[in-house]
């Protein structure tokens, strides 16, 4: 006989045992639902927050930052037979730029992982305007390039994204603390007497306290002056496709050009700690919830193959062949992992809408389209493996006996 | 397998020297056959008579590949079983063998006709429409065409012996085995059952073994086998059956 064939019946002969023990089957189908719902829930919930954190995080920040090598004392090694004491102290960072950039940008703009590159020039500066002063960063920056890195006109909430020609774009913090509105006069300060005054142009807010109150955007040229770095630049910012191969790629463009070259998954380490420990908490519920729901699942199965074992015995003994009995089992577990999870995937996928209306509304949770199937395809399997041991035992049986089981 | 298999014509059936022990290799082991010799042609109604516990069901469960012979030979259709594997067995009772248990046995969560259909269903999935027509004739034929969608508790257990017997004809088999079919029902229900099986005998030619304590029912079949503590101790044809 065909297996399709076989299969037909056994379907057949599976729904009708669900159908006629309705009790159970409502009991143990709601019992899954119930795990499902809250795995979904679950993992759509922290997948959400996690996605949410991290975009937010590189919202703000390079994936990787390419900058000059550290300068090092260099020590002549001691000939094979001497030994040397070596007393040094570190040597101060200069500011310094990174040489030959121009060719580094180029190259990395060909490289296919990375999807943007910007050259940008830091340093420090104080900022005054009449007896207020503050210290900042100053940022020269290639404003196109840059954008694709830090998309900043998103974040603008005065004014306009401009700079070069005498202006500047600051932050909402500084401009608080200074008192700045757009077209009000900043001047900059770099020391050794190179100053400049600006137009604030625009005024950005990145959520973020430090970046707000210190960020003072300018164009490159003016930036250069007043880092006394002419022609120079002093990091190179660049976005990954994939964030999570940032370390890797990160390795990568440090062997091709020599430079130091951080990710910022070395960067935000303990926010990535945090995020893998929530990960494994969230893996280790799924887990729990799924055995339980297994065990719920085959203990409803194996006191359904004990109330049903005459009629096993009456099947075997109308030729049914083991195969075929055992399958009848099998199909009643995934049965009903499918049922069950169908009906806890929607009211999961139900609880995150609810959320997402009704809950605190600090982040929107997306769904992922494949979450609920794919929990179904689980459930579904989880179903048919939990089944094993009872159809087993259920095929086993020696129909001589199972007939005269009372 | 060395043995001449010497089949008789129309043989359906033949034991020879069959032996069968319970908890063999424990203290209870337990001999309940000793050597049993049977032949049974198409067209034969036999009824298999005995005193409570003579070993009538094991016999008919060895008949019927429930069970496997502890030694001897059990050959149906002239083909050897002692050696056939489960999947074997399986294929034989499906296809060769009708048994009605002493409980009818029908199967609660299908209706009437479905059990009826189930052995088909087993044999070859999905019933033709010319399958449901046999299932319908064979509850016709037992009466009971008015009850094919009902459950089996929603019946009378005469009714369910009934649907019992029109299950085991489906595959239109050319042995069928009763175990006391009509053990627990009433004396004319009883009567109507073996009318079904006199019937049944002559219109599809099937060999007939039918277990009883009943000496009436047993005198109106053919033959009558008696067995009594594992053996067979007379085995002759009934002169005043019809
Ligand atoms: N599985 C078994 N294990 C051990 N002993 C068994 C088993 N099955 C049957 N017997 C024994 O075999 C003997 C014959 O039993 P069997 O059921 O064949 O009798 P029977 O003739 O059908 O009796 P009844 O008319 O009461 O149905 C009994 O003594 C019984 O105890
Ligand atoms: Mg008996």
């Amino acid at each position: 006989m065909r297996l399709a064939d076989s299969l037909w019946t056994e379907w057949k002969i599976a729904l009708r045992f669900l159908l006629d023990n309705r009790m159970q089957t409502l009991l143990i189908t709601f019992g899954i639902a119930v795990g499902s719902a809250v795995i979904v829930f679950i993992t759509a919930l922290i997948t959400g927050l996690q996605a949410n954190v991290i975009e937010r995080t590189l919202g703000t920040q390079a994936h990787i930052r390419i900058l000059p090598p550290d300068e090092v004392n260099r020590i002549l090694p001691a000939d094979e037979v001497s030994w040397s004491l070596v007393l040094e102290s570190p040597r101060a960072q200069r500011l310094r730029s990174i040489i030959n950039w121009q060719d580094i940008r180029d190259v990395l703009d060909q490289d296919t992982q990375i999807l943007a590159v910007s050259p940008v020039i830091s340093g420090p500066a104080i900022a005054r305007r009449g007896v207020a002063r503050a210290s900042v960063a100053l940022l020269g920056i290639d404003p196109p390039r840059y954008q694709r890195i830090i998309p900043l006109a998103n974040d603008l909430i005065a004014g306009r994204f401009v700079v070069g020609a005498g202006n500047a774009v600051i932050g909402k913090e500084l401009a608080r603390d200074l008192g700045l509105g757009i077209g009000d006069k900043l001047r900059l300060d770099a020391g050794e007497g190179r100053e400049a005054v600006v137009d604030v142009a625009g005024i950005f807010e990145l959520g973020v306290r430090e970046l707000d109150a210190r960020y003072v955007y300018l164009d490159l040229k003016q930036a250069q002056t007043l880092l006394d770095l002419p022609g120079g630049i002093t990091v190179i910012d660049t976005t990954v496709a994939e964030i999570f191969e940032a370390d890797r790629i990160a390795r990568r463009l440090a062997r091709l050009t020599g430079l130091r070259a951080e990710s910022w998954m070395e960067t935000n380490g303990q926010l990535l700690n945090a995020l893998s420990s929530q990960s494994m908490t969230t893996e280790m519920i799924r887990v729990f919830v799924g055995i339980s729901v297994a065990f719920g699942i085959a203990s409803v199965l194996a006191v359904s193959v004990v109330q049903r074992t005459r009629e096993i015995g009456i099947l075997r003994a109308m030729g049914s062949p083991r195969g075929q009995i055992l399958r009848v089992f099998l199909l009643q577990g995934g049965l009903l992992g499918l049922l069950g999870s169908a009906c806890g995937g929607g009211v999961g996928w139900g609880l995150v809408q609810v959320f997402n209306l009704f809950g605190p509304r600090l982040f929107e949770i997306p769904v992922d389209p494949t979450l609920v199937p794919l929990a179904m395809l689980v459930a579904t399997i989880t179903g048919v493996l939990a089944a094993a041991m009872p159809a087993r035992r259920a095929a086993r049986y020696d129909p001589a006996v199972a007939i005269r089981y009372v | 397998m060395s043995e001449p298999t010497i089949k008789r014509a129309g043989e359906v059936l033949r034991l020879d020297q069959v032996r069968k022990a319970f908890n063999v290799g424990t203290p209870l082991e337990t001999e309940v056959l000793h050597g049993i010799d049977l032949s049974l042609c198409r067209g034969e109604l036999a009824a298999l008579i005995g005193p409570s516990g003579s070993g009538k069901s094991t016999l008919l469960n060895l008949i019927g590949l429930l069970d496997a012979p502890s030694s001897g030979e059990l050959y149906l259709l002239g083909q050897a079983t002692r050696d056939s594997d489960d999947e074997a067995r399986t294929r034989l009772r499906n296809q060769v063998i009708g048994f009605v248990f002493q409980f009818h046995h029908l199967i609660s969560a299908f209706s009437v006709l479905e059990n009826v259909l189930m052995p088909l269903m087993i044999r070859h999935g999905k019933p033709s429409s010319a399958d449901i027509e046999l299932a319908r004739g064979l509850l016709d034929e037992v009466g009971l065409s008015a009850f094919a969608d009902k459950k089996p508790t929603q019946i009378s257990g005469g009714q369910q012996q009934r649907v019992a017997i029109a299950r085991a004809l489906v595959t239109r088999p050319p042995l069928l085995l009763a175990d006391e079919p009509t053990g627990n029902l009433d004396t004319r229900t009883a009567q109507s059952v073996f009318e079904l099986f006199h019937r049944i005998n002559a219109q599809f030619g099937c060999a007939v073994l039918v277990v009883t304590h009943d000496p009436r029912l047993a005198a109106d079949c053919a033959r009558t086998i008696q067995l009594v503590d594992g053996l067979v101790v007379s085995d002759e044809a009934n002169p005043s059956s019809r």
